[in-house]
């Protein structure tokens, strides 16, 4: 895909607004576009994480597996939202399995590259962890509000 | 004020815990005109009352439709009626939803769990009345695929061109294809207009605790959200002090409550 339409996506994402045209230059050298179809595996728990992905369309589940229990959704995530974090922090290993509930497209960032860019360009690794930080800290909130359990009866 | 006898026209079951009573009145009683948000305390004969939501259709008054969930005795009580059966019915009691103040603007309803019960009156007037209002977001979360309240009529609205339906589960199943989060999560995916909105919400107060301040985040003001409380309740009318919410009564000031006037108590520990 054309650099040009791949900063057009990156720029009309809304986990990138406000980044400069620079940085969404830099962020395109390092993207792809990918499609994935229902039911497709998007990532795996322990393996190493090699990219985070901006959602275009469709929806993703984020599973953990429980023997006995099979694959439980732990929540579903879609358009104008990012998936992937774990490429940040070392090992880099992924901590949950991904998988697309339906016809998903999205655009992948490779981690390798972004954190050399990243390196080199401290600006872009702080714009970067801007739009980070808030999103580890809403799901760290919803998954505590999941873990009260409010809508039990007698609770 | 002494209970109004009512019969049991039909019991629909909603969820394994959950059940919608349509009652009519016995020979010759009256019908009751409610408004949105609005309870009445339903009287099990020798088992005692309990305040539940009115979760009917305001324009049809001649059906008075409850949706309860039996916890205790005599929500158990209740859910054990059969056609026919017996029920007294006082009410109907408390401020309901601010529909008036919220016509010409954006409305955001969020409802967690059994809070969806006294929030249906509300969607059914928005509904009715779709051109009084600007967009209409309905925001549902519940615990299960199978805890879901109404879920034909969810589909049914959600086939509507001119109302948003986002409805999540804290935790999905096999079959379960839609979203997985808390209520809160689905704000990302919900549009309207922050500067000229009202939010109307109802569900476990931890819930509300959080909605609100996902609702402040997006830039709602505090005046401008209104949720339902719920305390226990004995005269309903104000006097026995028992609903008692920091200065305020919930069965006469409330159980709706704008949250600016609320918001100095709500969430505070033993009130
Ligand atoms: C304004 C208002 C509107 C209400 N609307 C509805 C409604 O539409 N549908 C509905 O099902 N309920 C509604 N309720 C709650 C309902 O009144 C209570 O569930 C009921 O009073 C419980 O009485 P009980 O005798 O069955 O239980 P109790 O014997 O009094 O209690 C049994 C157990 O249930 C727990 N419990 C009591 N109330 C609740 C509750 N609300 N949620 C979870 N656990 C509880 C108690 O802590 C106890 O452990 C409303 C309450 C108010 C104040
Ligand atoms: S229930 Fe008696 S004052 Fe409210």
């Amino acid at each position: 895909m054309e650099t040009e339409s791949l900063v057009r996506l990156l720029r009309e994402h809304p986990f990138l607004q406000g980044l400069s045209e620079e940085h969404l230059q830099t962020l395109a050298s390092c993207a792809a576009n990918v499609r994935f179809e229902a039911g497709q595996w998007v990532l795996r728990e322990g393996e190493e994480a090699r990219r985070f992905y901006l959602l275009r369309s469709g929806r993703i589940a984020i599973e953990v597996y429980v023997p006995g229990r099979g694959p439980v959704p732990m929540q579903t995530i879609g358009e104008g939202e990012v998936l992937g974090w774990s490429w940040l922090v070392l090992p880099y290993r992924w901590h949950f399995d991904a998988r697309a509930m339906q016809l998903t497209r999205a655009i992948s960032l490779d981690a390798e590259c972004l954190r050399a860019r990243s390196e080199q360009d401290h600006e872009l690794g702080y714009e970067l962890l801007k739009r980070f930080v808030p999103v580890i800290l809403q799901r760290l909130q919803a998954a505590r509000l999941q873990l009260l359990d409010v809508y039990r009866a007698n609770g | 004020m002494v209970p109004i006898l009512f019969h049991v026209e039909q019991v629909r079951r909603e969820t394994a815990d959950t059940l919608t009573l349509t009652l009519k009145p016995a020979e010759g009683g009256t019908t009751l005109r409610f408004t949105p948000g609005q309870f009445n305390m339903l009287y099990r004969l020798g088992l005692g009352e309990v305040p539940i939501s009115i979760s009917g259709d305001p324009s049809r008054p001649d059906r008075l439709v409850h949706t309860l969930r039996a916890v205790g005795t005599v929500t158990k009580g209740l859910a054990s009626l059969r056609p026919g059966e017996a029920v007294g019915v006082r009410g109907p009691f408390g401020a309901g939803w601010p529909m008036e103040a919220a016509r010409g603007k954006d409305v955001v309803v969020v409802a967690g769990g059994i809070g969806l019960a006294p929030l249906r009156p509300a969607i059914y007037h928005l509904l009715a009345r779709r051109h009084d209002y600007g967009r209409v977001v309905l925001l549902y979360g519940a615990r299960t695929p199978g805890d879901l309240l109404y879920r034909r009529e969810l589909e049914r609205w959600r086939g509507r061109f001119d109302v948003d339906v986002l409805v999540t589960v804290d935790r999905g199943d096999a079959g379960w294809r839609g979203h997985v989060g808390v209520v809160t999560t689905l704000f990302t995916r919900a549009f309207f207009d922050a500067d000229d909105c009202v939010a109307m919400v109802c569900g476990p107060e931890v819930m509300m605790r959080f909605t609100v301040a996902e609702l402040k985040a997006r830039g709602i003001p505090d005046d401008r959200i209104y949720l339902s409380m719920e305390r226990n309740m004995k005269c309903a009318l104000g006097f026995c002090g028992h609903c008692q919410f920091g200065p305020v009564f919930v069965c006469k000031d409330g159980p709706v409550f704008r949250y600016d006037r609320i918001k100095a108590f709500f969430g505070k520990r033993e009130i």
